[in-house]
């Protein structure tokens, strides 16, 4: 037993070196790269999801990060970009973690992300406490700037809150398409597809509209017949599908498969050239942020070089990442600081930013203000504009 | 007795010179903010998972619905706090944490009545089952009270658990713990982790002893959880699904069932190893932190199947009353483990 | 109560489908007494194997499926050759855990960019979707094809176990392996074989599911291999027959409760029943409930 112990107390000995080491090593490299030479520097920090699976959207985000900060030449005003990238998992826990990561260790003037609502919010309260910047490419809850009332005074975001396309989606419906009834299926783990759904629905009812179903899936679920059925039995003219496009994809293919000729209808998440079922999705309508048709220089620069450099068209979450990135880029310009007080302010005053996906103006709660665009989904895997819808 | 007295000190003596340590480092300024937020986390693993260790470890009682009881701690405690408590107001934290642990220990006596008598993977398909019961509430929680907040998550606890409360807490549990595997009703346990039946014969009655460990242990985990809720500012029902109890049941495992420092050394280490592949592998190898967790994952219970102290304690954790009979009994113990 | 038989026929698919998943894991821990966590994701690899031989390959389908049933068996031997036997004689638990470490690898590997790739993937159907009224019904081929494989696969199982010499070396390998041992059996290759039929399966499981919900993703294997797990183990897990029974239950179960009850609490109420099955079923519904030996 004495000698077993003793091997046991090496072996903790052993780990706690290993992790002594570790914070020495971690510590010692991140103050090295901050106070290098006389250069004056800003360092940026994107949170974003590279394992898991939902890596496959935090890759989108981390390609338009990089893309726009090469597109930069690594400047900003008189700054001289660095970065740190880290990888959140999709977990609350490790988000709040590498958030203190950041800006404890790293030492992070601002911060781009975290993806989901579930790790954005978290995160910005962990930010407005330290006073750190932070501005979410695509986390879509009220609470991520405003809660309980209380403006979380340095959080941001690139994208509409979850009530705006809702709403956008249900004034479409009504008077565009001229429709009468809708049903409603969404995620019940997901706030993003439950605050789409909870907007449209009452937005659609209040316009005179009829939500025939309100039905709910869960996140991993491939099987959705059950509800299905039931609402083939209603036979809504309207079938709105606020998710992401991988599952809409399965949705749509399984509505069809079951008989159902309603119009899809969808927000944002559909926005993906590669991966959208465009076979069964033809002919349905979502809203988003831009057209990649748009002849505004932005855009096309974007669209161009991001093809050019991962060899696929963006998707929303990389044009959202990409937006993000560049709204902090100009506040760091504006500022011409590296004083994370002052990115706040630059942020904050935002106007009329030339985004891809419109002219950004941040309004009093952080979020942006700019205007929405109806896409068609065409079978020959584009998108066809339709309409702009300004708020 | 002068014997007796030296484990107790020793035992006392780690932990002021593990708090010293910490402190130094703290003051030092070697340990920031985010190495602290990861200490912080691996004690309130280390408290999860022991309360998993009373269920499985030392009862044998398989279960797989751990998170669900660590969450309804969580939830439960930083409701109360986020409605009638504030920031500083640590009066309020105690009673929420008490809060959490009494919804997480009652629900356990409501849910363990039933669903105990089940065996092995029986249990534990029951358990996860419940945890996933449990899940589906959170998602929907919102339909029946909104400041919970359903699939959109909480937020607005106050934020007031420190480092120092948590250790506080940590102790408390260790002792805790301790003192219960090594009472009558601790012994009782080990009966029947080894021989239900025979358990049965002596006169143990097996059911109570089952939920009574049961119990406890998702009180711990409510513990942990209630601690969780006042040190992370959001809770959102994915943080306390399936998946996350099966973090909980490596943890016990990988310590060494049957060994309350196992499950300490393995919580702190397992935390710390996570965290630490960060920098091992750097930015463009990032991706391959979850192959390389797996692989460890494997590679270390093929080294160790019987995890890494398995029915062994520190000597400084066992009551002195028990060591000397202990020694004499050492060959007794080594054939049951 | 309207479209009750649809929504039976939906139930019928979904729990067929879990039947395919659960029939591999029920023979697998018939044997060796282990919950093969893994499972889900051999079964996630026959899926993207599966994918790539008929739409990247060119394959003909019934080609793409061999080619993802060897590549399945390979992988369920090697597995267990690395993973598994080690830790044969030691604490049921510990194999456990390393099939847990499994699962994460081949979910992590798997989702790595030279490896399958993180993204979700559209599959395009070899053959098209066929439906058929039947007495007011709609029935596809789709369904008809996972119901015969289901009956085919349970047949073969059956056969395999009861009529073959090596299903008597399993059978006398999951009494005891030192016996076994001592009547001769070869208890490594029966084990071996046994893993490879068993990720086989998974593999024509996988290519099938594939096929009726055409997406497939690093991480698709989980949320079935759990489900079909809990099917398993609702029918008396290392039984045959047990795992289609409660595979069937499960899906009839599940759909039920999303078309009549509520799509929200579904997962909740679906194992509450399951719950309370076993409450009064201790060991599953064909389970033998043995008296405790003294």
């Amino acid at each position: 037993m004495c000698v077993k112990n003793r091997k046991v107390y090496l072996l903790l000995v052993a780990l706690l070196a290993v992790a002594l080491v570790v914070t020495g090593c971690g510590g010692a490299a991140s103050n090295k790269s901050a106070g290098e030479g006389g250069e004056k520097v800003v360092k940026i920090g994107l949170i974003t999801p590279l394992t898991g699976d939902v890596k496959t959207f935090g890759e989108s985000t981390q390609n338009a990060f990089k893309l726009a900060l090469e597109q930069a030449g690594m400047k900003a005003g008189d700054y001289k970009i660095e970065y740190v990238i880290a990888d959140d998992r999709n977990d609350a826990t490790e988000a709040v973690n590498v958030a203190t990561k950041l800006i404890s260790q790293d030492k992070v003037n601002c911060i781009i992300g975290p993806l989901t609502s579930k790790t954005t919010i978290p995160v910005s309260e962990l930010c407005n406490s330290q006073k750190i910047p932070m501005l979410t490419n695509t986390a879509t809850n009220p609470k991520v700037t405003v809660d309980n009332g209380k403006r979380k005074e340095y959080a941001f975001r690139a994208c509409f809150i979850d009530p705006f396309q809702g709403a956008v989606a249900a004034k479409f419906a009504l008077e565009n398409l001229k429709k009468k009834t809708a049903a409603v299926l969404y995620d019940q783990g997901n706030d993003y597809t439950i605050g789409l759904a909870n907007v449209f629905k009452e937005s659609f009812e209040k316009g005179g509209g009829q939500v025939v179903e309100f039905l709910a899936y869960s996140k991993d679920d491939t099987d959705f017949s059950a509800v299905l059925t039931k609402i083939a039995a209603k036979n809504p003219d309207i079938l709105y599908l606020p998710d992401y496009y991988q599952k809409v994809s399965l949705i749509g293919k399984q509505a069809r498969e079951k008989g159902i000729k309603a119009i899809f209808l969808g927000g944002d998440g559909w926005d993906s050239p590669k991966d959208l079922d465009f076979a069964t999705m033809a002919g349905g309508y979502f809203t988003n942020h831009y057209s990649a048709d748009d002849p505004r220089p932005e855009v096309k620069k974007f669209v161009e070089e991001y093809k050019a450099k991962y060899g696929s068209v963006p998707d929303a979450l990389a044009t959202l990442g990409y937006d993000a990135t560049n709204l902090m880029l100009n506040a760091i310009k504006t500022a011409n600081s590296n004083d994370p007080e002052k990115i706040k302010e630059a942020l904050q005053n935002t106007k009329d930013f030339p985004a891809v996906s419109g002219k950004i103006t941040i309004d009093k709660d952080g979020n942006p203000i700019k205007a929405a665009v109806i896409l068609q989904v065409q079978p020959d895997k584009t998108y066809k504009y339709v309409a702009t819808v300004t708020p | 007795m002068a014997q007796k007295k030296s484990a107790t000190w020793l035992l006392l003596l780690g932990t002021v010179a593990f708090y010293a340590l910490i402190k130094v480092l703290q003051l030092s300024g070697l340990m920031n903010d985010y190495w602290q937020r990861v200490l912080d986390q691996a004690l309130i693993a280390t408290i999860g998972a022991l309360g998993l260790s009373i269920i499985y470890g030392f009862t044998g009682q398989f279960s797989l619905g751990h998170a669900a009881f660590y969450g309804l701690g969580a939830y439960s405690a930083g409701l109360l706090d986020k409605l009638y408590g504030s920031a500083d107001n640590y009066l309020f934290l105690a009673i929420s944490l008490l809060l959490g642990m009494l919804v997480a220990g009652l629900l356990a006596l409501l849910v363990g009545l039933p669903i105990l008598r089940l065996r092995s993977d029986y249990l534990g398909i029951a358990t996860l089952g419940f945890g996933i019961i449990v899940k589906v509430g959170m998602d929907n929680s919102s339909k029946f009270f909104p400041p919970l907040g359903g699939a959109t998550g909480m937020s607005g606890v106050p934020q007031s658990a420190g480092f120092d409360l948590i250790f506080l807490l940590t102790v408390l549990a260790i002792i805790f713990t301790r003192n219960f595997i090594f009472s009558s009703y601790g012994r009782a346990c080990t009966a029947v982790r080894e021989d239900e039946i025979a358990a049965d014969v002596m006169g143990i009655n097996t059911t109570r002893i089952k939920v009574l460990s049961f119990v406890l242990g998702c009180m711990l985990a409510g513990l942990a959880g209630g601690i969780y809720a006042h040190r992370y500012p959001f809770l959102h029902p994915s943080s306390f699904d399936f998946l996350k109890s099966f973090d909980f049941l490596l943890i016990v495992v990988l310590g060494g069932l049957g060994s309350m420092t196992g499950t300490v050394v393995t919580a702190v280490a397992w935390v710390f190893l996570l965290e630490g592949l960060r920098f091992v592998l750097g930015e463009s190898f990032i991706d391959f932190r979850g192959v390389i967790y797996a692989l460890i994952l494997i590679i270390s219970i093929i080294l160790r199947p019987q995890g890494i102290f398995s029915g062994k304690e520190l000597a400084a954790l066992v009551p002195q009353s028990l060591t000397a009979w202990r020694q004499k009994d050492k060959e007794v113990t080594h054939v049951s483990s | 109560m309207e479209h009750v038989l649809d929504q039976i026929i939906n139930g019928l698919q979904l729990g067929l489908m879990y039947a395919l998943i659960a029939l591999g894991y029920t023979m697998v821990y018939g044997v060796v007494k282990l919950i093969n966590f893994a499972h889900g994701d051999v079964f996630m690899v026959g899926a993207f194997i599966g994918y790539f031989g008929f739409q990247h390959w060119g394959l003909p389908l019934p080609v793409a499926i061999v080619n993802a049933v060897v590549v399945c068996a390979i992988l369920g031997v090697t597995i267990e050759r690395i993973a598994y036997r080690p830790l044969r004689y030691a604490p049921k638990i510990a194999a456990l855990i390393s099939a847990l470490g499994v699962s994460l690898f081949l979910e992590y590997f798997g989702s790595l960019k030279f490896v399958f790739g993180p993204n979700f993937r559209v599959v395009q159907r070899p053959f098209e979707e066929v439906r058929w009224e039947v007495f007011g019904v709609t029935i596809t081929n789709i369904q008809v094809m996972i119901a015969v494989v289901v009956v085919l696969m349970l047949l073969a199982l059956q056969f395999i176990v009861y009529r073959t010499k090596i299903g008597m070396a399993m059978r006398t390998v999951s009494v005891d392996h030192n016996a076994a041992r001592l009547m001769g059996v070869n208890v490594d290759n029966t084990i071996s074989i046994t893993f490879a039929i068993g990720s086989a399966f998974a593999a024509v499981g996988g290519v099938l599911y594939a096929i009726a919900y055409p997406q497939i993703h690093p991480f698709m294997g989980i949320m079935p291999g759990l489900k079909a797990f809990t099917a398993a183990v609702l029918g008396g897990i290392g039984i045959i027959p047990g795992a289609v029974l409660g595979a069937i239950i499960m899906g009839q179960v599940e759909t039920l409760t999303s078309a009549f009850l509520s799509s929200q609490l579904r997962d909740a109420i679906a194992f509450f029943i399951l719950i309370l099955v076993l409450l009064i079923r201790p060991s599953g519904i064909l389970g033998k409930n043995e008296p405790d030996k003294v």
